[in-house]
């Protein structure tokens, strides 16, 4: 077999690639803590109260900049208001929005899934059509038409990104149940004498957790993002309260001569997203590398 | 003694695009306690229909049973809801199935899996629970059982998971044990150590056995009687040495001649010819005759009969018809 003895010392130099030590993602994590840190300890930070106004402080500057002050680090805006303090109060608010409505929508979108991977047939073409149809219905629109109808909060905030964020739950947990159910284990569960709740609760949801994980940790990178818009617009978290797209709103019209009322909301959102997004994208690499398409 | 498990007429269909599939047609066997019943057939004839219709686990909502009993010691399970099977499968039939590397959930150590179904049976709770998952690792003949225990699926080979799975179909221990196919996918060497062990399982418990295989070879090693099974149909029936030695039905010849044997002086195999029949499609008579080498006119309009051939034989061929 001359084919097979040429190959051979070729496959011998291609030795076996190093495998690639999986380091933690220290600055991801760094920032994603070091917003948490702040969001918990904003209450006991001693800093200016994000409410309070003065108008003889409208639009201090930066303390690098002239006329900066140490009494305000990062500058204040158009009613005088502490921009740092606004920032770290507007993280509470970004990241128990982004957190909350994930933990929601992932809850139910893979309840939604278990369900409909399991039984399949009808049960699953019923499920998937409305998940279809979900997925096809704008948030924004959504968060809209609540905001109008019942006024913007925090709650809606969360309900109209969450009805809709659960479909993409229930698609990629649906999928992988899919694959789930033509292994033998489930078999082996029914045939053992396992229901339905003791095979989706012990047999199937635990093989989904990695996605589960992954997707949960891309995803509140982008409800912080949508948050964050629906603020902008005016249909998000009502002012007073800080939050990161407001803000940005409010100082949309003087950017020319207070760039910093926008410019840090905007460089927190974009942090804080970031993080997220590039620890999610190690988590997906880590746990299930087959999961590209998330 | 009655036996454990009796099936008498037991019919399943499925419906598919191509209409209605008699997957098993009017199959009748039964397996005592101790005995191990071989089914052998080709990919397609119906003998992992038959077990998952025993359980009552065939695939829903293509496959029905529209006929027949199934009695597990004297209880008829066709009837019972899906409720009391639940508590049947498992505490009174036991199941192994052919594939080792995905039969284990693999997010969970072989601890927690083996302690799920005696948790269940028994309502076995700490120190107890997790002795007697020892136990029946060790019975299994899993070296070290206490160590394996924190292992997870993938550190252990095909071989040892389907000593666990075996452990796990034991953990009642039931009445009736249906393996499919439990060794297509050992080493030979480690195969009959495995077949070694179930004997040995089933000797200890006094299981009934069924052993669905298209490997001859074990069922001659280890089966008391075998039931040939051919389009959904047991065409031959009776002990494996009476069968080995003096096969009745065309469609078992042919499938003992296609063993390989070594000193034989054939210059080749002989191989069955033409392709199993397509189930939709059927032909009036028997469902071999279209490959069948002594096929007379008669076989393509008369579906035969069940013919004692002799002490405890049976087989479905005009040929054996009494004279």
């Amino acid at each position: 077999m001359p084919a097979e003895s040429v190959a051979l010392p070729e496959m011998a130099a291609a030795a076996p690639a190093p495998v690639r030590s999986r380091r933690l993602p220290w600055i991801p994590l760094a920032i994603i803590s070091a917003f948490v840190l702040l969001a918990i300890l904003a209450p006991l930070l001693r800093l200016a109260d994000p409410h309070d106004q003065s108008l003889r402080n409208r639009f201090k500057p930066p303390v690098w900049e002239e006329r900066g002050t140490w009494t305000h680090p990062l500058g204040t805006d158009r009613l005088g208001r502490d921009m740092l303090s606004r920032i770290v109060w507007g993280a509470r608010v970004s990241l128990a929005a982004g957190v909350v409505t994930v933990l929601v929508a992932s809850a139910f979108g893979a309840a939604v899934g278990l369900v409909a991977g399991y039984y399949g047939g009808r049960v699953d073409a019923a499920l998937m059509r409305m998940t279809d149809a979900t997925m096809s219905f704008p948030v924004i629109l959504l968060a809209l038409i609540l905001a109008v109808t019942v006024g913007p909060s925090f709650t809606n905030v969360v309900v109209a990104i969450a009805v809709i964020l659960w479909a993409r739950y229930a698609r990629v947990i649906r999928g992988q149940v899919l694959t789930l159910m033509h292994l033998d284990f489930i078999a082996q569960a029914r045939l053992a004498g396992a229901g339905a709740w003791r095979i989706i609760t012990r047999h199937l949801f635990p093989n989904t957790l990695n996605t589960l994980v992954v997707l949960v940790t891309l995803q509140i990178g982008y409800v912080i993002i949508v948050e964050a818009s629906l603020s902008f617009l005016g249909a998000g978290i009502p002012p007073p309260t800080p939050a990161w797209g407001s803000m940005i709103a409010e100082g949309r019209e003087f950017v020319t001569s207070a760039w910093w009322v926008s410019m840090f909301p905007g460089l927190a959102i974009l942090l804080v997203v970031l993080a997220f997004n590039l620890l999610g994208d190690w988590l997906r690499d880590t746990f299930d590398p087959k999961l590209r398409q998330l | 003694m009655p036996p454990v498990l009796e099936v008498r007429n037991l019919q399943t269909h499925l419906v598919t695009r191509w209409g209605t599939v008699k997957a098993v047609d009017g199959v009748s066997f039964s397996v005592g306690a101790g005995e191990t019943l071989g089914l052998v057939g080709e990919s397609g004839s119906g003998k992992s229909m038959t077990c998952l219709s025993i359980v009552r686990l065939v695939p829903r909502p293509a496959a029905r049973i529209v006929g027949g009993v199934v009695l597990l010691d004297g209880e008829d399970l066709v009837t019972k809801s899906e409720r009391e099977m639940q508590r049947l499968r498992g505490r009174k039939i036991g199941m192994i199935l052919q594939d080792p590397m995905s039969s284990l959930n693999p997010v969970f150590s072989i601890g927690r899996q083996v302690r799920e179904p005696v948790s269940m049976y028994h309502g076995l709770r700490g120190q107890a629970l997790g002795a007697r998952a020892a136990e029946l690792l060790a019975a299994v003949r899993i070296p070290s059982p206490a160590e394996r225990l924190r292992a997870f699926p993938h550190q252990l080979s095909g071989g040892m998971r389907q000593r666990v799975v075996g452990a796990m179909a034991i953990a009642a221990p039931p009445r009736l044990l249906i393996a499919d196919e439990p060794t297509t996918s050992l080493d030979l060497t480690i195969q009959s150590q495995y077949l070694g062990l179930l004997e040995e399982l089933q000797q200890r418990h006094g299981l009934a056995m069924i052993f669905i295989t298209h490997n001859l070879g074990i069922v001659s090693k280890i089966c008391d009687r075998v039931a040939v099974m051919y389009a959904g149909r047991i065409v031959e029936a009776g002990p494996v040495r009476q069968i080995f030695r003096t096969p009745a039905h065309p469609y078992t010849q042919a499938l003992l001649e296609s063993i390989p044997r070594l000193g034989a002086r054939l210059s080749r195999l002989s191989a069955i010819e033409g392709q199993p029949p397509d189930l939709a499609r059927l032909p009036a008579g028997c469902a071999f005759a279209p490959r069948c080498p002594r096929a007379v006119e008669r076989c393509r309009v008369d579906a035969p009969p069940e013919f004692t051939v002799a002490d405890g034989q049976v087989s479905r061929c005009w040929l054996n018809a009494p004279a």
